[in-house]
């Protein structure tokens, strides 16, 4: 009667420490320039080493150009970041993919794709969204520096056990609705604190019929509830896709593994703190109107007049109650991030965009989450797709999403982004961003405004 | 950093926001630094609330007005959510803030003030209602934070509320001790789990 979230931690715990947290196993560390150099100096100022650097996985992603990443970075700030996780990695013997090496990308799109993200595991970054790797069945969380410091020292870290909650999603999704509005419906649901102190396992008709990618992109979100973490049973789907990945098992190690995954699951009488149940018809394509990514709404829906004390967030956004957002004019796009940044997001993109041309006015951002996807996009001519239709791609990175590099939207600015977070200020100062999916997106890059993707398929 | 902690009497600063992020604690562009400079990231804290776009001070936000001051502030509900970056319980503590009052933190963040000796202190609603009423009303009025008997005390109305923290924490910050130093005491037990599990 365990829930598949119990059979993972239980199995990783080392100790429950007297009236106090638990000291769990890592399995998977992974590391990027922005939250790990305060770490390393702690090593270095206690006189550690990484306990287990085999496990420990490094690479800069926030700072990255997504243009001349074979020229140093222009901004001296950022350089010296991305140059002290290099050096650091290389001080303790840690696995480094550097910008332009083909194994360079955002770390949440990199680990599942190369398949060091595995059922089973824990793992952990400094990093909210490390929530993503879930959807491999894994027990996967984001952690703070003083946390990061902890696991490279003991691959141990002190966590209190996390409530668990289970989302079943049952039906069939519309035409046009995707993994990212499934999350942007839960979330405006929840808000953005309805999970907080759980851990999300997703269930239901709808989540055993996305894609890996489909399941990233919900998994990924997870955080934007509360929850710490996110994941969905493994099944023949992620084993497909983990079959002949860079780190996977292979031979008799893989049906080994295989065999151990398909135990995976939560048992049929297991008990979870919470349980919530959706319905996929009642989920459109979706796109958010303030700044927290709880503030949601289906696209063709007015923002809501509820007295939520969403006066300020609007105030923020420009937009008013009762207003309705279809038609509204867009001045940036991106695609990308480790919400929505991979190949099948770009397929998705393409589908609108293929045989229409960007809209004039429109800056576009098309940002590939990984070399490996980046790679994809070419061998399947996407690249043509876009490049015909007035796109262009760029390279990989976090990139808009946070801002941390030049990909900056001007003040005042109106961003469809496939992104996480529309924060004030997120992706630039006084940057208004709006949450959509890859289809949404697209829409508004071909239309010029906002757009429903239906009346474009 | 590991400011022993023990009983704590203060003016608060209030913040009568609900759902600050992250983001706005400290803001990405304040993240590129490679060392743990708490004064840089205390003179960022609330960056774009706290300074208008040419640099100079907004006065209307509260970290702007002389008539707050003290080492407790005070938040509205579900403080500190969105990302993971430990900067944001840096730039709290290089503030000068010691203990952050609120009635719901997100998880990440309220791990990263324990681990930089800042005081998440979970109160009820109705309890954070009255302290933002009773700081309007007097701004000098003080908080009394009592760690070992895990009691907050408004001590302009004399009401108290228990909070919960772990044991173990407890010990922690009242010693000045982390995490780190316990993980790498406990490794023997690590390779003991290692031997059974790998």
């Amino acid at each position: 009667m365990n829930t598949l979230f119990d059979k993972i931690w239980d199995k990783h715990v080392v100790q429950v420490v007297e009236d106090g947290p638990t000291q769990l196993y890592i399995d998977r560390l992974y590391c990027h320039e922005v939250t790990s150099p305060q770490a390393f100096d702690g090593l270095r100022a206690r006189g550690l080493k990484c306990f287990r650097p085999e496990n420990i996985y490094c690479m800069p992603d926030h700072n990255t150009p997504t243009h001349d990443q074979d020229k140093p970075i222009e901004d001296p700030v950022s350089k010296k970041q991305v140059d002290t996780l290099a050096r650091n990695a290389a001080e303790f013997g840690l696995t480094y993919y550097g910008m332009m090496s083909k194994d360079n990308g955002i770390i949440h799109v990199v680990g599942p794709e190369k398949g060091l993200s595995l059922p089973g595991m824990t793992i952990v970054c400094g990093d909210s969204h490390t929530s993503t790797h879930g959807a491999m069945g894994a027990v996967a969380f984001g952690i703070g520096t003083s946390e990061v410091e902890m696991v490279m020292a003991s691959q141990c870290i002190l966590q209190q056990k996390p409530k668990s909650m289970r989302i079943n999603i049952n039906g069939k999704l519309g035409k046009g609705v995707t993994a990212k509005d499934v999350a942007l419906y839960l979330m405006a649901k929840l808000t953005t604190s309805g999970a907080t102190g759980y851990f999300v396992e997703y269930a239901g008709d709808v989540v055993t019929a996305l894609s890996m990618e489909g399941r990233l992109t919900l998994c990924n979100l997870s955080i934007e509830m509360g929850a710490r973490g996110g994941f969905i049973a493994p099944d023949e789907t992620t084993f497909e896709y983990l079959k002949g990945c860079e780190f996977a098992p292979k031979g008799e190690a893989w049906d080994k593994a295989v065999a151990y995954w398909k135990t995976l699951k939560s048992d049929k009488d297991a008990v979870f703190d919470k349980e919530l149940s959706f319905d996929a018809a009642d989920i459109e394509p979706r796109i958010t109107y303030g700044t927290n990514p709880g503030m949601g709404i289906g696209i063709t829906s007015p923002i809501p007049s509820n007295g939520r004390g969403e006066e300020k967030a609007l105030a923020y956004m420009g937009f008013k109650p009762g207003q309705k957002l279809l038609g509204t004019k867009v001045d940036y796009v991106f695609l990308g991030a480790c919400t929505n940044g991979r190949i099948e997001d770009f397929r998705a993109f393409a589908s609108i965009v293929k045989g229409r041309q960007k809209a004039e006015h429109v800056i576009a951002w098309l940002v590939p989450g990984s070399w490996a996807v980046d790679c994809q996009i070419r061998e399947e001519g996407l690249d043509k797709v876009l490049e015909a239709a007035g796109f262009e791609i760029r390279q990989p990175g976090c990139s808009a999403c946070l801002a941390m590099n030049d990909d900056k939207i001007p003040a005042g600015k109106l961003s469809i982004s496939t992104s996480n977070r529309n924060f004030e200020g997120r992706q630039g100062p006084g940057a208004r961003t709006i949450l959509a999916s890859p289809l949404v997106a697209a829409a508004a890059a071909v239309t010029g405004v906002i757009t429903d993707p239906r009346t474009l398929l | 950093m590991k400011q022993k902690f023990n009983v704590i009497t203060s003016t608060c600063v209030p913040l009568p926001l609900e759902n600050v992020d992250t983001d706005q604690i400290i803001p990405a562009r304040f993240l590129k630094a490679t060392t743990r400079e708490e004064s840089f990231f205390g003179d960022n804290l609330f960056r774009d609330w706290r300074y208008n776009a040419d640099g100079t001070p907004n006065p209307d936000f509260v970290l702007n007005d002389s008539t707050y001051s003290g080492c407790i502030l005070v938040a509205g509900k579900n403080f500190g959510s969105g990302s993971s970056r430990e900067h944001a319980a840096w730039a709290i503590a290089g503030y000068g803030f010691r203990v952050v009052i609120s009635s719901f933190f997100a998880d990440i963040h309220k791990n990263n003030e324990l681990n930089n000796f800042v005081l998440p202190v979970v109160v009820s609603e109705d309890f954070l209602a009255e302290l933002f009423t009773c700081i309007k009303a007097d701004p000098k009025m003080t908080v009394e934070v009592d760690l070992p008997n895990q009691t907050v005390k408004n001590l302009m109305t004399g009401r108290s509320e228990h909070f919960d923290i772990n044991g173990y924490k407890k010990h922690c910050l009242m010693n000045g001790l982390d995490d780190i130093d316990y993980l790498v005491q406990n490794q023997k037990k690590t390779e003991e789990w290692e031997q059974l599990n790998k």
